[in-house]
């Protein structure tokens, strides 16, 4: 089975404090530690798997900067077969639909069974792979928790849907998946699996080499525009507590006392 | 010109969710004047139909055994088949909508905003929403070309629910457009999630444990905290992710919905999905170490502290004070 897997170099949450700069147009992002997107990992741990089970080869692609490279050859470290970046200015400010554009000329250039994404990423917008199928024309699924490849050209796959029930349905292939958190154990990358990689070539596409065209993506192609960024007045928050730690514990002792909280 | 304007109603058993009403209320706010539509897919659907009526002056309704079980890929060839061009849709951030909008809005070449919480005055075909990003630490106002129509998708909880009961409204019955849908993705079947050793759903006192714990040997902290609380521990999705604790003890919309009467996160930041799962309004106490973490704005008391140095001291003054 040929899978291409798209994953995105995102500011890593768990380590971040997001803050915005000065005059709202972005986040700040001098200090940032950049990571794989969580989901993404998920969707490439996915697909070797499957190649190891039934045979193929997994591709991992990410739209970004040059600086996508580091998650790109991280993603390799863990097993995927090989890298490619689509890199270009003319692709800066692109929403949803643009990315979704620029990965459909990617996906176009080989002959895969299987594209993967993350559910979503750093933006929570859900909505690349869905937007990829629809202009392959291919089948899709959301927030795919299990994948089994049948005999046929058909995929017995699991969707999470509310309260973690899981919805089990048939694809036919080539198709879409976007990856739920959780569905393996994404393999431990070292140092040594990176160096590993350290020297294979990456192939790095433009929108001339991809055949987008000017304007169809990017800034000027983008129905959906970010303004800026803000963070809301919302309500009064939290009561917060002050102290040294001891004074903290005794206070949220008294709290949890008067409130039933201690049993 | 008025924006033609369509709410998508999820149901189960008979019954529009609630996101059905929110939908209408988050239309009206869209577009100002309009008169929303209703539609109401699956099979059996006479009561969906009738209490969306209620609300609305126009629901249409497609009833067909094929659409007994929601199928992202059924529903677009018929949504994009009975739309109009030039149509804004709402529908619920849901499982389903994130299935079904994304590609629909590419099919009727209409834009996409997803996972919307707030609006603003439109100008001309311009809609004006608000977003957030990085799970809420961070809003955005986002600007969008709906000249060509819009998907929307709304998120639970952000837009109150249009009252009810006030519309005589006319079901008009389309089943017949929805008639030999074939779709490339088949339904089997649904497998509940599995039950756990306790049900947190009935627990009055909960430990919550979110990613800021760190390490799985970490954990023993806030065991130890619950076992001194006598509070029974529950999680935020990662640590089931990690497989540090069961599904059966996961919080939020894609786990269990909890109802406790004090609710205390650990090391959680506060996403929606995450909230979603907390009934009831509990006297929620957070404890993390970013003093701008969205879980503030939600909690009733809150400490800005590193887990690992608060616990043991909060373990052993509660002993203390036994
Ligand atoms: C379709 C879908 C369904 C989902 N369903 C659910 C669901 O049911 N339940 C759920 O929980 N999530 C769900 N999620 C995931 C959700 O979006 C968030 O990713 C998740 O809730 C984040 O968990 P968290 O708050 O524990 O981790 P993070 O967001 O990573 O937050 C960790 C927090 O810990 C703090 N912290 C770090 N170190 C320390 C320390 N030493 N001391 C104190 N604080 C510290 C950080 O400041 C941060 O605020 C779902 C996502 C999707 C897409």
């Amino acid at each position: 089975m040929e899978i291409l897997v798209c994953v995105k170099r995102v500011p890593d949450s768990a380590e971040n404090e997001i803050s915005i700069g000065a005059d709202g147009a972005d986040i700040r992002r001098d200090d940032l530690v950049y990571s794989v997107n969580e989901w993404d990992n998920y969707a490439v741990e996915e697909a070797i798997q499957i190649v190891e089970r039934v045979g193929g080869s997994v591709t991992v692609v990410a739209v970004g900067t040059a600086d996508a490279e580091e998650v790109v050859r991280r993603e390799m470290a863990m097993g995927a077969t090989q890298g490619l970046l689509l890199v270009d200015e003319a692709f800066e400010g692109s929403d949803g639909l643009g990315i979704a554009t620029i990965l459909r000329a990617a996906a176009q250039r080989g002959q895969y069974d299987l594209i993967l994404t993350g559910a979503q990423a750093d933006d929570g917008a859900a909505q690349v792979g869905g937007m990829l199928a629809a202009l392959l024309d291919w089948p899709y699924a959301s927030l795919v928790n299990r994948i089994e490849v049948n005999a046929g050209e058909s995929l017995r796959i699991g969707r999470e849907i509310e309260g973690g029930s899981q919805e089990i349905s048939e694809i036919a292939t080539p198709c879409v998946l976007s990856i739920q958190t959780g569905l393996n154990e994404p393999r431990y990358v070292g140092i040594r699996g990176i160096r590993k990689v350290a020297s294979v070539e990456i192939p790095m596409l433009d929108a001339a080499a991809l055949g987008i065209a000017e304007g169809s993506v990017g800034q000027t192609g983008a129905k959906v525009q970010r303004v800026d960024y803000f963070v809301p007045q919302t309500g009064l928050g939290a009561e917060m507590l002050a102290g040294s730690t001891v004074e903290l514990a005794s206070q949220l002792v008294e709290i949890l006392k008067t409130k039933g909280g201690l049993k | 010109m008025v924006a033609k304007v369509f709410i998508f109603v999820a149901h189960t058993d008979g019954k529009a969710d609630d996101t059905a009403f929110e939908l209408v209320t988050a239309a009206k706010r869209l577009f100002p004047g309009c008169a929303p539509v209703a539609l109401v897919t699956g099979s059996g659907l006479d009561g969906v139909c009738q209490e969306m009526a209620a609300a609305l002056g126009e629901v249409w309704k497609f009833d067909q055994a094929a659409l007994a079980h929601p199928n992202a890929e059924l529903l677009w060839p018929l949504l994009v088949k009975v739309l109009p061009a030039g149509a804004m849709l709402l529908l619920p951030h849901s499982s389903l909508g994130m299935d079904l909008g994304p590609g629909l809005s590419v099919r009727l070449g209409a834009a996409y905003l997803p996972d919307v919480v707030g609006t603003e005055a439109s100008e001309g075909t311009t809609l004006r929403v608000i977003r957030q990003e990085f799970n809420g630490q961070v809003s955005t106002h986002l600007h969008c070309d709906a000249s060509g129509g819009a998907v929307i998708t709304v998120r639970s909880g952000a837009f109150p629910p249009e009252a009810t009961g006030s519309a005589v409204g006319q079901v008009s019955d389309r089943s017949g457009d929805a008639e030999g849908l074939t779709a490339r993705r088949t339904f089997v079947e649904v497998i509940p999630a599995e039950a756990g050793d306790i049900d947190i759903t009935r627990e009055e006192v909960l430990v919550a444990v979110g990613r800021g714990i760190g390490d799985q040997e970490n954990l023993a902290l806030a065991e130890e905290l619950a076992l001194a609380m006598g509070a029974a521990l529950c999680c935020s999705r990662p640590i089931v992710d990690a497989k540090w604790l069961a599904k059966s003890r996961q919080v939020g919309t894609s786990g269990l919905t909890v109802q406790p009467k004090v609710y205390l996160a650990l090391g959680i930041s506060g996403s929606f999905q995450h909230l979603g799962g907390i009934k009831g309004s509990p006297l929620l106490v957070a404890i993390n170490k970013n003093p701008n973490a969205p879980i503030f704005q939600a909690a009733s008391v809150g400490v800005v502290a590193d887990l690992l140095e608060l616990l043991p001291a909060l373990t052993e003054k509660i002993h203390q004070s036994r």
